[in-house]
């Protein structure tokens, strides 16, 4: 359960990015969030992390107030979520293997616990032929996907994606979406943001709609994703 | 923490140093440097030392009385000098004593020569004190108090060179610490040089593993190893080096100069070495491990 109640954010600069922002989000739920650039979706999902303070409002994930929460417990509490960029953020000097592995090694998982689960988790994303290869090697959508099974290696209850599609054509980015929803189909909340109308609409489902910082809508919208 | 994340950890570290080679050489030959000329002068002003304590305890002061002194009142004044607090130990040589040790040594193998003397020490009034003190610096003080008293006939020392030594000894302590703490500035400054390059390679893997949960301190370890590293590396190469200069410096003076054979006491390596290796690894991991930590911090905000 993520509870977003009247954020605001503030940068030092003065821009007001976030303003009076309220969002619930259901375990197990899908969620878009849109909205043009410069809207506030990533300064949302920073907030989310911890990444970022919001200036005034409050922030509950699980049951656990992001504001309240000591420094010493916000790794612990970044292990229940995964992340997914735009830019894919892929080790380049690290084969497919060790990109998945390496978020598995710096929480301190066993070697065992890794040889098993990096396997599974690259099936899962469709590159079991691919482990050996380096990120300059593959797609955009290939690396995307082994960006997906990193962020999903320490099964977190949450996945966030900040425009996971934004640097993939049409049709790469429509499979991206599809293995975010049978990710999301397994059980996790899976919050993604785009500025991506078609994508939106192929899709459906329920949909968040920023601009200049202020929410404008939240509704829910039929998808045709079988009809492509 | 788990063995594998050791190693992980440690592996990390050495990439962090293969990747930045010269930078990570410069760092530890600095800090060899430093170590280097800490190991050279603790052994020359440890064996200016050891020396100086050898000869403070063979030299000492010779106070003779006036002839017509009787023995007791020479003992009486032997009860008072002896509570000068900077006598290590005295020991009274009556004129009995002080005329067969001169028999034995003047007339070693011919001591029918001295028999004709038997009955009239020629030493008679040569009772003497011989003093020996803590610390070799505080003769002067003494030598003035004694010539001082009365029934004192004469004082005899010898304006010896351990004197001299132990200025020598401070100036060259004073020296080696002005050289030794610029060395450890440049130390200082190039670790921290070289873990900012490292943070700087590492900007996004840092922030990844930010956004993954890693801690803190796995984090920053990569850094830390390095630092720890290299700080090592300074401090065996300078060991190692050390070993053997030591022993064959010690070996040349010796045979060198063989005649001062007396004189020069050195300190055996098996006794000054382990005593060199503490303080050259303390020195070593400690710059290594203070630098990079104090570096990372400011460059890795978590
Ligand atoms: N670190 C920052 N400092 C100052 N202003 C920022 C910072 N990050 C984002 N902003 C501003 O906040 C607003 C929202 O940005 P962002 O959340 O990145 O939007 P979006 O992800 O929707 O494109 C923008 O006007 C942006 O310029
Ligand atoms: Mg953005």
């Amino acid at each position: 359960m993520i509870e977003i109640s009247n954020i605001n954010k503030t940068y030092e600069t003065g821009n007001k990015a976030l303003k009076d922002i309220n969002i619930q989000i259901a375990d197990g739920e899908f969620v878009f969030i849109m909205g043009r650039s410069g809207s506030g979706k990533s300064t949302l999902l920073k907030l989310l992390l911890k990444e970022a303070e919001p200036t005034s409002g409050r922030i509950v994930v699980n049951d656990m107030n992001l504001q309240k929460m000591p420094r010493r417990y916000v790794p612990k509490y970044r292990r229940r979520l995964g992340v997914v960029f735009q830019d894919f953020r892929l080790l380049k000097d690290r084969s497919v293997f060790e990109n998945v592995a390496f978020a598995q090694r710096v929480v301190g998982a066993s070697p065992r616990t890794i040889r098993e689960s990096v396997p599974e988790m690259l099936k899962m994303v469709g590159l079991s032929a691919k482990y050996k290869m380096l990120p300059r090697q593959l797609s955009g959508g290939e690396q995307q996907r082994v960006a997906i099974a990193r962020a999903l290696i320490n099964r977190p209850e949450v996945l966030l994606a900040d425009e996971p599609t934004g640097n993939l054509d049409h049709q790469n980015a429509i499979e991206i979406m599809k293995l975010l929803k049978e990710i999301n189909e397994g059980g996790t909340t899976v919050v993604v943001v785009t500025h991506s109308q078609e994508i939106v609409e192929q899709m459906g489902g329920r949909v968040i709609t920023l601009e200049r910082g202020r929410l404008i809508s939240d509704e829910v919208k039929g998808g045709h994703s079988d009809e492509t | 923490m788990r063995l594998s994340t050791f190693w992980y950890c440690l592996k990390q570290g050495v990439k962090n140093i293969c990747r930045n080679i010269w930078f990570s050489l410069a760092s530890a030959a600095t800090i060899s440097a430093c170590i280097f000329l800490f190991c050279l002068f603790f052994s020359i002003i440890g064996n200016i030392q050891y020396m100086v304590q050898h000869v403070e305890s063979t030299v000492g002061i010779t106070v003779l009385f006036d002839e017509t002194l009787p023995e007791e009142q020479i003992l009486a004044l032997g009860e008072q000098i002896g509570q000068r607090t900077e006598i290590k130990s005295m020991n009274y040589v009556s004129a009995q004593e002080a005329w067969d040790t001169f028999k034995t040594e003047y007339f070693a193998g011919h001591e029918e020569l001295a028999e004709g003397f038997a009955d009239d020490n020629p030493l008679a009034g040569s009772a003497s004190y011989e003093i020996y003190l803590h610390d070799i610096e505080q003769q002067e003080g003494l030598v003035a108090y004694l010539e001082g008293l009365e029934g004192v006939r004469q004082v005899n020392y010898s304006n010896t060179t351990a004197a001299g030594f132990s200025s020598f000894n401070k100036m060259i302590s004073l020296l080696s610490l002005v050289i030794i703490g610029v060395l450890l500035a440049v130390a200082v400054f190039l670790i921290n040089n070289t873990i900012s390059v490292a943070a700087a390679f590492r900007k996004q893997e840092s922030q990844i593993m930010r956004l993954i949960g890693a801690t803190n301190f796995m984090i920053r370890s990569p850094f830390i190893v390095e630092g720890v590293l290299i700080g090592l590396m300074g401090a065996v190469i300078p060991l190692i080096g050390m070993y053997f200069l030591y022993t064959r410096t010690v070996v040349y003076l010796m045979e060198r100069f063989h005649i001062l054979s007396n004189m020069l006491y050195f300190i055996p390596i098996e006794e000054i070495y382990p005593l060199m290796v503490g303080v050259a690894l303390i020195l070593g991991i400690g710059i290594g491990f203070f630098g990079s930590f104090f570096t990372i911090r400011k460059y890795l905000k978590v």
